[in-house]
């Protein structure tokens, strides 16, 4: 089964292999992992789209624990979480598919960010299912290049929690 | 005060209680090695090679239970350490290993002896790290000793450019450490330790199967209040043994694939298994899905990645094993009565018929090869009284010592158990020499094994290192023979290794004492003699080369389904190669 692992590391040189060798030494899947700073600019945050029975799942969560350079392990799949991700896709036009790949992007709220006479190039945001979606439906047209970011996630929020006034936080 | 790096690099040892470091010079360590010439607290024992370095700081560490020390070069010096540090990453050996580096403005341009140090230690090391800045040598050092030593103890590396050994600033040695991604769990759940209890309380037919954990976190004593109290039968494991005294009626002696067969049907037929600090390696698992399969399982251990790694656990507790033991002795002090040893009247009834059925046994007819069990129980017997340190190579002699030389104490058995690494023991054997100068330290080694790090003869001979080498000479890589004998027909595709060399000439080329016993009569007297030499020995003593280890579970085997003895077919093999003189008068030796 799918899981998405949250894992908050050190934010230096050398992590992203130590966890990257993990799955790749114990023989553990990746499916997608993407990595960026958070709020604290010495912590960075991976999301980790894995995928294993209960029990590899487990090993995983504790593998990853055991990473010195480990903050923080959060399976998202043990509660509610909501996962996005980007595409950008260049697509072939020929002058008379450019009115077909705007249609196209309209349906999916997509945006063109980049035009060219002969390429659009279209970034799509959205679970991964929207975006297998409008790959599908761009394919005839030719696509010329294609990136995804891999999934991000974050846990949601309790209803009740959320239902409360949340405090005012003054910072400046 | 203003110190170098190098200065900075001793200070920070001395303060960490070191006393020995293994090591041996190179291009971008000289100044370190400048700085250790110049002072006097420190011991440095010049190697020559790498990886003796490496497992003489992991027999140093073993025997004291504190962090061993080595100093290497870049380049090929970290290459040749690789295999120390992935030995003492399986057997969890606190170890902490400098290695130089090229000049930081270097790194990455393929300098001469530069290597991606990080790189190639990160999979077999606990941690490592590359040290850019001579400002943060001494808050690493403190952390690669914290780490090395602390939870589920390692190997850490501690990369050092050339540069940063020679730059100089201001020297504050950090009081405290504080990861905020690595805090050990020590204290094992109470819930699960009163359910652990509970368990134990009820259990008909319970043992008690413990690892090199109990070892490193020195629970020996618990462990044995533990057994003592609730009469539950103990197996070890090749890493746990002198964990419980070998000789203590309720040991059962070494489990797993050349376990005994009371340790192993124990197991198999156990209704609660209590693991503490093993983890259920496939040697001693065999065949996972139809091991303990009556068993409810409580697992006692540090590192939560242990835990159901391999095998279901009921009662999972993540913790060190003396703390848990403590906790655990009181909850059953309070508890356990007679009703247990009654209850459990059967369970030993069963065990000592097992015992009775197939004990360890060869024989060692007078006038025939000697056997190697034979030596290896001599020499137990004649040592015992001095309680010495055992290194073992890996092989059919580490099996044979393994089962026959039966320790009394923790911390006197170096072996390599998770790696299985040949050349691991006359290294590790000089480590804790160096470590005990005053002590005996044997080291029982194969012919194949031994010359894997024959080298560090020199370095014994000179650093006065008196190890006793006892070579188990049977012109094989006897465990690869063992396994073509059973499971390939006998072709021996290159474990056969024809020739050795000349073992006692050798020692003696080394400036060592070179002993030889040829015949089973001469055996005792030449051990007595070597371990009356005040330096290192080499004992040659070739043996009947086709003694197999038994019992065996091959490989992916169930517990219960233990080889014996050699199959017809192998015994009539060999009868040819047996050369027996049946005079009548042979008197038969068993175990």
């Amino acid at each position: 089964m799918e899981h998405i692992i949250s894992v908050t590391v050190e934010n230096k040189f050398g992590v992203l292999s130590r966890v990257a060798g993990l799955f790749s030494g114990r023989g553990f899947n990746i499916e997608s992992l993407s990595v960026a700073p958070t709020l604290d600019p010495s912590m960075s945050q991976m999301t980790i789209v894995t995928s294993g029975d209960d029990r590899i799942i487990e090993q995983i969560v504790k593998h990853l624990n055991k990473l010195i350079d480990v903050i923080k392990v959060v399976d998202l799949n043990e509660s509610e979480f909501v996962s996005r991700e980007t595409a950008l896709i260049k697509v072939h036009t020929k002058a008379e598919d450019r009115a077909e790949a705007l249609r196209i992007a309209d349906i999916f709220r997509a945006n063109v960010i980049d035009s060219t006479p002969a390429t659009y190039t279209i970034e799509v945001t959205g679970d991964p299912r929207k975006i297998e979606a409008i790959i599908n439906l761009l394919q005839p047209l030719g696509i010329k290049e294609l990136t995804r970011t891999g999934r991000v996630a974050v846990a949601r929020e309790p209803i009740r929690a959320s239902a409360v006034q949340p405090k005012k936080v003054a910072r400046e | 005060m203003k110190l170098n790096g190098s200065e900075i690099l001793i200070e920070c040892l001395k303060r960490e209680g070191v006393k020995t470091i293994f090591a041996l010079p190179g291009g971008v360590v000289l100044k370190i090695f400048d700085m250790l010439y110049q002072q006097k607290d420190l011991q440095v024992i010049l190697t020559r090679h790498e990886q003796g370095a490496g497992h003489m700081a992991e027999g140093y560490a073993k025997a004291t239970g504190k962090a061993g020390v080595c100093l290497v070069t870049s380049g090929p010096g970290m290459t040749n350490v690789i295999t120390a540090l992935a030995d003492a990453y399986m057997d969890s050996v606190p170890l902490v290993c400098f290695s130089g580096q090229v000049p930081t403005s270097l790194i990455g341009n393929d300098a001469f002896q530069e290597a991606d140090n990080i790189g190639l230690s990160r999979p077999c090391t606990k941690y490592n790290f590359l040290v850019k800045d001579v400002n943060d040598l001494a808050m690493t050092i403190k952390e690669a000793f914290y780490i090395a030593t602390t939870g589920r103890p390692g190997p850490v590396l501690v990369d050092i450019p050339k540069d940063v050994s020679m730059a100089t600033t201001e020297f504050v040695y950090p009081n405290s450490v504080s990861i905020r991604g690595y805090n050990p769990t020590y204290d094992g759940n109470k819930w699960q330790i009163k359910q652990a209890a509970e368990a134990i309380m009820k259990a008909k037919k319970p043992i008690l199967y413990v690892g090199g954990g109990v070892v490193f976190s020195g629970a020996s004593a618990e462990l044995i209040e533990l057994a003592e109290l609730t009469q539950i039968p103990v197996d070890m494991t090749l890493m746990g043994l002198g964990a419980f005294p070998g000789e203590h009626q309720l040991s059962l002696g070494m489990l797993g694939m050349h376990g005994t067969y009371q340790a192993n049907m124990a197991m198999h037929y156990s209704d609660l298994v209590i693991a503490i600090g093993a983890r259920f390696d496939d040697r001693v698992t065999g065949k996972v899905s139809e091991f303990c399969p009556h068993a409810k399982v409580i697992h006692v251990d540090i590192d939560p990645t242990s835990i159901r790694k391999n095998i279901h656990v009921d009662i999972p507790i993540v913790g060190d094993c003396k703390t848990v033991l403590r906790e655990l002795n009181q909850i059953l002090r309070a508890s356990v009565n007679g009703e247990q040893k009654e209850l459990r009247k059967p369970w030993w009834k069963q065990i000592r018929e097992w015992e009775a059925a197939h004990p360890l046994s060869y024989q060692q007819d007078v006038d025939g090869p000697i056997k190697p069990q034979y030596v290896v129980k001599r020499l137990y017997e004649l040592t015992k009284d001095r309680d010495p340190i055992v290194a073992t190579d890996v092989g059919q002699h580490q099996m044979w010592a393994a089962q026959y030389f039966k320790l009394a104490k923790p911390n006197r058995w170096l072996t390599s158990g998770g790696l299985g690494t040949m050349g691991f023991g006359f290294p590790a054997a000089m480590g804790a020499q160096a470590a005990f100068p005053g002590r005996l330290v044997l080291c029982i080694a194969g012919d194949g094994s031994i010359q894997m790090n024959m080298q560090e003869m020199a370095t014994a001979v000179v650093s006065k290192l008196p190890v006793k080498i006892i070579i188990l000479n049977n012109r094989f890589h006897g465990m690869v023979r063992q396994w073509q004998d059973l499971f390939y027909q006998g072709r021996y595709a290159s474990s056969d290794l024809e020739n050795t060399p000349d073992f006692v000439k050798l020692a003696e080329a080394y400036g060592a004492v070179g002993l030889r016993a040829n015949k089973v009569g001469d055996l005792d007297a030449v051990l007595k003699e070597a371990i009356a030499v005040n330096g290192p020995v080499v004992v040659d003593v070739p043996t009947y080369r086709f003694e197999n280890v038994y019992p065996m579970i091959p490989a992916g085997g169930c517990n219960h389904e233990m080889i014996l003895e050699d199959p017809p077919e192998l015994k009539d093999k060999q009868a040819g190669a047996k050369k027996v003189t049946p005079d009548g008068n042979d008197t038969v030796l068993t175990a």
